[in-house]
């Protein structure tokens, strides 16, 4: 568990997801990539759960959530894609970054 | 309809008492076998979710789920409104994005 601790709160963002982001091995882990690239959001620590499956099976016992991709801001679970998406969708992801510091590019 | 399809669709209802309920198997959109029911996509419409997050909907879902999720289902796209939100996007359903491979097994 402590492990994990430290992985999800080792950046402001963390994304495990499958595949890597430039170049996503799944459709739900890609809608994130792109959701975060459209906030002007590409720095950020990402995990390729297909090459590691250490990782892979033991982050969704610690998020407790069955699957990938799944997305965390300052060390706290937000979701996977569909809640991403409907944040955004909502505008709701603009004021989550914000509240982690990050400015959404969609604001200028 | 598929075993966990049908097992799917009977525990939300029961449990969620939706106004609306829409269990979609999505596996043939992915690289997975014919007839395979790994691939899911919910649309529920409930009033239990009033006042309850995102995050927290979808949990109550998964948790319902929880026995197909540690079987053959690895992805479940989820689609929680309220009897309000879902008059208010008229009935709107979000496309799931195309499969991109996956891990190929």
């Amino acid at each position: 568990k402590k492990y994990f601790d430290e992985l999800v709160h080792s950046d402001k963002i963390v994304v495990f997801m499958k595949g890597v982001p430039e170049q996503p091995m799944c459709g739900f882990s890609n809608a994130v990539v792109q959701i975060l690239r459209m906030h002007g959001v590409d720095n950020y620590t990402f995990h390729n759960v297909l090459d590691d499956q250490h990782i892979r099976q033991g982050i969704k016992t610690y998020s407790d959530w069955p699957t990938i991709p799944q997305v965390y801001m300052k060390g706290e679970f937000v979701g996977g894609c569909d809640i991403l998406l409907q944040m955004h969708r909502e505008g709701d992801l603009i004021d989550k970054l914000n509240e982690i510091g990050v400015r959404s590019a969609l604001l200028d | 309809m598929g075993l966990t399809e049908t097992s799917i669709h009977n525990k939300l209802s029961e449990r969620l008492k939706p106004i609306h309920l829409d269990v979609i198997n999505e596996s043939n959109m992915h690289n997975v076998p014919k007839g395979s029911e790994t691939h899911f996509k919910v649309i529920i419409v409930s009033d239990l979710f009033n006042g309850k997050s995102l995050l927290q909907r979808h949990r109550m879902v998964n948790e319902l789920l929880a026995e197909e999720l540690s079987g053959s289902v690895h992805a479940l796209s989820i689609q929680a409104k309220t009897s309000q939100q879902w008059e208010d996007s008229n009935h709107h359903i979000t496309k799931s994005p195309p499969c991109l491979g996956g891990s190929g097994k």
